[in-house]
């Protein structure tokens, strides 16, 4: 099954790139039969850390959920980079590393909250703990009242992209 | 065409302004966690950008000949790239920064280090 579902999207991405190559659909015969020989070495090769232990990411909810996802992500990603702009033309930087517990359970959800960190404003994720699914985050502007409590407030961090996270893939 | 043009010049000078100011942002700050800000929200975002031009010619293109040429097939492979770009780039950073954290660099003018003197391995 974990073969057969990492054979097919890696011969869709194949597809995808080889699109208009011919008149067979839209692609040409020797390009649909290459895709697919490659597409099942592929899956021969990497099933096993493709897909580690299940297949919910199937689920088109999630994908949905994903998509929505995308809107508040680039708004967040688009004040990031005004903000990283003015604070590179100024020199205005109170940086600091700070642990946050988000609490997530599954492997995919902690890698979308460790990208979206990393691309959102003045964050950057340095390090996990694999058996607490603890993140720690360079973040280049501290607020001081976030460093009153131990359990650190994760929303003046990275806004709610932890719940986010959970809703797509926990 | 004209108003297709235009809005693929404005994408081309913001995408250079961001890119430009990740350059800026490499040499102004102090150490590599701070730099590896700029060198990836900028360069990221002003790559967005710059794909984004590419992408509005090839659409262009591609309505105006009503069919899939070499030029209009660009879109997707723009698509393609730029998802390659947020994910890849997104995790080169942590690479480096973990790296740089267990190798003992310090983030310069901090005010807080949760991860000081902890040794997460795996």
């Amino acid at each position: 099954m974990r073969f057969l579902v990492t054979a097919i999207v890696a011969y869709l991405l194949y597809l995808l790139l080889t699109i208009g190559s011919g008149t067979l659909l839209l692609w040409n015969a020797a390009e649909l039969i290459i895709g697919a020989i490659f597409a099942l070495v592929v899956a021969a090769l990497v099933k096993n850390r493709y897909l580690k232990r299940s297949l919910r990411m199937l689920n088109p909810v999630r994908w949905f959920i994903w998509f929505i996802y995308l809107f508040p992500f680039l708004f967040a990603m688009a004040q990031a980079n005004v903000d990283v702009a003015y604070r590179v033309l100024t020199g205005r930087i109170n940086p600091g590393i700070v642990k946050i517990s988000p609490k997530l359970k599954t492997d995919m959800a902690l890698t979308i909250l460790a990208n979206s960190i990393t691309l959102t404003p003045g964050t950057l994720s340095i390090n996990v703990d694999e058996e607490t699914n603890d993140l720690y985050v360079h973040w280049i502007n501290v607020k001081p009242e976030v460093l009153k409590e131990m359990p650190r407030d994760y929303h003046p961090i990275c806004n709610s992209f932890p719940d986010w996270a959970r809703r797509i893939a926990g | 065409m004209g108003a297709l043009n235009i809005v693929t010049y404005i994408f081309i000078v913001i995408g250079l302004f961001f890119n430009v100011v990740g350059c800026i942002g490499l040499n102004r700050f102090p150490d590599v966690y701070t730099r590896l800000h700029a060198a990836t929200k900028c360069t990221t975002f002003g790559s967005i950008f710059l794909i984004m031009a590419v992408i509005v010619q090839s659409v262009g293109i591609w309505a105006m000949e009503g069919a899939l040429s070499s030029q209009s097939i660009l879109s997707i492979h723009a698509v393609i790239a730029l998802v390659a770009l947020l994910i890849t780039n997104a995790t080169g950073a942590h690479a480096i920064a973990r790296a740089a954290h267990r190798s003992g660099e310090k983030p310069a003018r901090a005010v807080v280090d949760d991860l000081e003197g902890k040794d997460i391995d795996d």
